[in-house]
């Protein structure tokens, strides 16, 4: 009995899988082609950043369960990430000082 | 907590506090060593994540032009460079590799010993041949001169952002890897279905282990998405 209850809350169907393996492989096609065709600037870097949130999202939700789990372990592992995006930011004026201070002193300066 | 137990509990966003407050375990339905693997693969998120920032500003704030990736990670067909080459097909090992694990998963759960036990054996497989690629890629950098504090493509960064964070994941895989074979093993031995004790622990284990390893192996494929879009296509 424990274990036909165990089955209802833990397998699903075959098909969800391959579907979702089939989608990181033509996710994946894809972002190959970005540089394969050469695509440059603000088109590369929207495209790169698509299908990278597409696959690490299907990988998250699907293969490692996240669509199924309980709101709070979700919310338990996904809000520490927006410290990250914060990191993220603080670093990106961080790294744009940096390099301006690098070709004032360094470039022009000398 | 079986599963009639779980269906009764509050869902949404009311169902947060609701288990935060429960005074008992907060992660309702899931295994411990489950819980314990999240958040061990949330520090390892931080960890990689202070590596590729610290790759973003290192690369934004260089004042020498940066490699391009695309032709330093070419490789040769028949004398014609192919840009990124061999790593589209270590993105597709991995991915591969990935999909086999979901299923090992899956079959796990169904007690089906033989499925699980060899599907986790091609998950190994695939995670071998990335390392073995990615030693390919490796020594072939390391012989046109990549080091650490120089190379001769560009800014000398680069070697050490590349050697780094390529390093910390393979070292993740290889050690996947040699997971891999163990629980294979322990699989196909059946102890799952006996509920054998294991190595370190007196509980009775369970293919919720599966899962468990499902969840690295894939966090170790999730790593990978970032690192090919922020290193290689970038």
């Amino acid at each position: 009995m424990a274990e036909t209850k165990k089955e209802q809350t833990t397998t699903h169907k075959i098909g969800i899988y391959l579907w979702i393996w089939g989608l990181l492989f033509v996710l994946s096609f894809f972002s190959y082609m970005v540089d394969w065709l050469q695509f440059q600037g603000l088109l590369r870097w929207t495209l790169i950043l698509t299908f990278m949130f597409l696959k690490a999202g299907l990988i998250m939700m699907f293969f490692m369960h996240l669509f199924w789990e309980r709101y709070t372990l979700v919310n338990v592992l996904l809000w520490p990430m927006t410290a990250i995006a914060c990191f993220v930011g603080l670093m990106v004026a961080e790294g744009k000082y940096t390099v301006f201070t690098r070709l004032y002193y360094f470039v022009l300066g000398s | 907590m079986d599963h009639a137990a779980l269906e009764k509990l509050p869902k949404g966003w009311k169902s947060i506090p609701k288990d935060l407050n429960s005074d008992q375990t907060a992660f309702k339905g899931v295994n411990w060593g489950k819980a314990m693997m999240w958040i061990f693969l949330l520090s390892d998120t931080f960890i990689f994540s202070c590596f590729l920032i610290s790759y973003m500003k290192g690369r934004a704030s260089v004042v020498d032009q940066w490699p391009n990736p695309s032709q330093v990670f070419a490789l040769e067909v028949g004398g014609v460079p192919v840009p990124l080459l061999l790593i589209a097909i270590m993105t597709f090992v991995l991915i591969t590799s990935s999909g086999t694990m979901a299923l090992a998963v899956k079959y796990g759960y169904e007690r089906n010993k033989k499925m699980c036990g060899w599907l986790i054996v091609a998950t190994a497989l695939g995670g071998l041949t990335f390392v073995g690629m990615q030693a390919f890629e490796w020594s072939k950098l390391i012989h046109e001169g990549v080091r650490p504090w120089e190379n001769p493509f560009g800014a000398k960064q680069f070697g050490s952002f590349f050697f780094m964070i390529t390093g910390f994941h393979g070292t993740h895989v290889s050690i996947g890897v040699i997971f891999l074979f163990i629980f294979a093993r322990k699989t196909l031995r059946g102890d799952f279905d006996r509920g054998d004790r294991g190595f370190f622990t007196s509980m009775k284990s369970d293919y919720v282990a599966i899962e468990i390893l499902g969840l690295y192996w894939h966090f170790v494929d999730l790593v990978w998405v970032f690192i090919f879009a922020f290193f290689y296509l970038w």
